[in-house]
């Protein structure tokens, strides 16, 4: 902290100290110091280099290929597809274009065996190293507790440039029961690899979001992979019991209130 | 009704007054995702020619949300006030233009005519103004309100501080609440987001907000911003509730997605008024609005961006709020995507509440995937304090915890306040020289005096989550 004056009385001092112990409360950036209206130029370049980790995560591209080479070793049927928009300008202007698939894609993926009960879709979303850091770990845990639920699973179908909505046409071509949503979340300051995971039930095209039940921050720092998969695996078997998705299956289970910010896609 | 113009020999027609508005509005990303955006700079400079020779008296004949479908457009067209909107009544939108900028033109002028505007009106002569043309009559306007502070004086700008944390720990929510109040943040409203929409949450936070203004006695109001209808509960329990918060948009169905009706704000409203909580005003109300909301819910009617949003102020406007903002840069760039538009939504935004006669204010704000950074929000903030803005929010560092997105920074107010020369509310202007948290002239001291927060600081300390 840089200062105008020099400390007049040690209890000021105390004050500014002891604000800076509440910083075990909260991730919220407090007790930064000032020099003047500004911030210290320390602090300032600590938040802009949060911000440029974040936009450089909108931007970064899905590398399917390595991706999919990876979940081929690990026996995963693989489909790479895009979504209807061309690039990430369109993309995030055009929600409407990456909520349905390419021709091509639409095309490659009809010519997949159906009827599996859960297809899984992973899409970069807004965060490609989300997918990119968290996709394997995730589903190496999450295969084996499908499988044992005695759920058919398959195929994985990597998304560019699609948001969740594109689980559905995904879904519904495949004939799936369930569709698993794994995108990468809106990157924060704080974090700019959480992967979010959305199912849906009977997925058709137009599906509500209200019919989509989510588990969100999922990254190394937040909701491990581990925990992740138990969560998703637990949603998952109760969708297939009571044939539901979305706020009818938050009620069965009398969860806590949805929380008020909506998906963060 | 059609519309038409020429230019150069070419002849640009728009069929009805809804097309035309949205043709002649300036370029943003919602408007071309809802498909009726101008497909040519030139198209859009003829559709603005047409709306400048539009007589103003024509929205008044026109129902771009039908009347008998809609209690918002119920609400515009019956409350309209005829004698106020006399001495605009002859001009034609580009006419009003002038008049508005003409410096003969009053500030109370400005006020008497408020209620004879439509919000059509504002936002349709908005569409043909410059940016120095929308501040330069916003600094004219003057809205005054006030509860336990007063918003909106000359010379004067507030600040809502936004304690936010992503589980609504009251330990974390206080800790940035002292932060802010050490920036002498805090004097429109103390005011959280809360992560869940429960009332039990609800009861806690603002049973906390109202511990900690109380134990420093702060005169200022404080809110939680839970759903309208959390709030009545929490009221019938005798929580303390000084502002009824509530999301608001356009048209009656997009007030439907929020879960509101105009009945049931009129009954949180009442209950917030039986309370008498305020000191120095009546006003109880904040509502918080953003361009792309009524689109976002498939309830804009096929009606550009802007002119819907402006639709919402009259909602605002009929029950007397002491706060409303704009929330420009939160819904992302598929509505409003980068920093010029953003920039100049908030303005348009701003101008329009105040030519309404809405206590307006900005959270000047952006997300991470908006083509936008903190130079925008520097570059906003000044516009919006030339133009005389209500109030603005501020986070600590900018950088909210909770709904993952930057607003302004404790920081970003003592610029405004040193830089633009921007004073806080008398009342708590006061109190931060009575503390010693600023001088006998409100400049806010490099050392705050160890009895201005200490108290609060142990009794964080002790506090459970």
């Amino acid at each position: 902290m840089i200062r105008d004056d020099p400390p007049r009385d040690g209890d000021q001092l105390a004050v500014l100290d002891k604000l800076a112990g509440l910083r075990r409360f909260t991730p919220a950036r407090i007790a930064l110091g000032r020099c003047g209206s500004g911030q210290p130029t320390m602090t300032g370049l600590n938040f802009m280099l949060d911000h440029a980790r974040a936009r450089d995560a909108v931007h970064a591209a899905l590398d399917c290929e390595a991706l999919g080479r990876s979940l081929r070793e690990r026996n995963w049927d693989v489909i790479a597809v895009r979504s209807s928009a061309a690039d990430r300008a369109e993309y995030l202007r055009r929600p409407d274009l990456g909520r349905r698939l390419s021709p091509e894609g639409r095309l490659a993926i009809e010519g997949q065996r159906r009827g599996n009960d859960v297809a899984i879709a992973a899409a970069d979303g807004l965060s490609a190293s989300a997918v990119e850091i968290n996709l394997l770990p995730l589903l190496d845990h999450l295969q084996p507790l499908l499988l044992a639920k005695g759920l058919t699973v398959g195929p994985i179908v990597l998304v560019e440039q699609g948001r969740v909505a594109i689980g559905d046409e995904i879904g519904e071509t495949l004939g799936a029961r369930l569709v698993v949503v794994l995108i990468g979340e809106r990157p924060g300051l704080s974090a700019a690899d959480s992967l979010g995971a959305y199912m849906t039930w009977q997925p058709r095209i137009g599906t509500m979001d209200s019919n989509r039940n989510c588990i969100s921050n999922i990254r190394p720092a937040g909701l491990l992979p581990e925990d992740a998969a138990a969560q998703i695996v637990g949603l998952v078997e109760l969708a297939f019991r009571h044939a539901v998705t979305g706020v009818q299956l938050n009620d069965l289970r009398g969860a806590d209130a949805m929380p008020l910010v909506g998906p963060r896609e | 009704m059609s519309f038409h113009t020429t230019i150069n020999g070419t002849r640009w027609t728009f069929d009805d007054l809804k097309t035309l508005l949205a043709k002649a509005s300036p370029a943003r990303s919602g408007d071309a995702l809802a498909g009726i955006a101008a497909h040519s700079a030139i198209e859009r400079v003829a559709a603005q020619t047409a709306l400048a020779d539009l007589p103003l008296k024509t929205f008044l004949d026109v129902d771009l949300v039908p009347y008998d479908e809609d209690e918002v457009s119920r609400l515009i067209l019956d409350s309209h006030d005829l004698p106020a909107f006399a001495p605009v009544s002859h001009l034609t939108v580009g006419a009003f233009r002038e008049w508005l900028l003409d410096t003969r033109t009053t500030t109370s002028q400005l006020t008497a005519l408020a209620p004879g505007l439509t919000p059509e009106m504002a936002a349709a002569v908005s569409k043909i103004m410059r940016a120095q043309d929308l501040i330069a009559v916003a600094a004219k306007c003057n809205v005054v309100t006030a509860f336990r502070s007063t918003i909106g004086l000359a010379g004067r700008l507030s600040t809502r501080l936004q304690p936010n944390h992503p589980t609504d720990d009251s330990r974390g929510i206080a800790a940035s609440l002292l932060d802010g109040l050490l920036y002498g943040v805090g004097d429109a409203v103390i005011g959280v987001n809360p992560a869940t929409d429960t009332l039990h949450d609800y009861v806690r936070v603002v049973s906390l907000l109202d511990d900690v203004r109380q134990r420093l006695d702060v005169p200022t109001q404080t809110c939680c911003l839970g759903h309208v209808a959390t709030a009545i509960q929490a009221i019938n329990l005798g929580a303390p509730v000084d502002l009824v918060f509530q999301s608001i948009a356009g048209s009656e169905k997009a007030n439907r997605g929020f879960g509101i009706s105009l009945s049931v704000l009129a009954e949180a409203h009442d209950a917030a008024l039986s309370l008498a909580r305020g000191t120095v005003g009546r006003n109880v109300m904040y509502f918080e609005t953003g361009q792309g909301s009524a689109l976002s819910a498939d309830a804009h009617f096929g009606i550009d961006q802007q002119t819907m949003e402006a639709r919402a102020y009259a909602i605002a406007r009929r029950f007397s709020p002491l706060l409303v903002n704009t929330v420009v840069g939160f819904i992302g760039p598929e509505y409003l995507y980068n920093g010029k538009e953003i920039a100049r939504a908030g303005l348009e935004d701003h101008f329009c509440g105040k030519l309404l006669g809405v206590p307006m204010g900005c959270d000047v704000c952006y997300t991470n995937h908006a083509e936008a950074d903190q130079d925008d929000m520097d570059t906003l903030l000044t516009l919006l304090s030339a133009a005389g803005v209500s109030f603005v929010i501020a986070v600590p560092g900018a950088d909210d915890v909770m709904l993952n997105y930057q607003s302004l920074a404790f920081h970003d107010i003592l610029y405004a306040r040193q830089t633009l020369g921007r004073r806080c509310a008398p009342e708590f202007e006061s109190w931060l020289s009575r503390v010693g948290l600023a001088d006998a002239d409100g400049r806010l001291l490099e050392q705050p005096a160890s009895g201005a927060i200490g108290p609060a600081i142990a009794m964080i300390e002790t506090m459970r989550a």
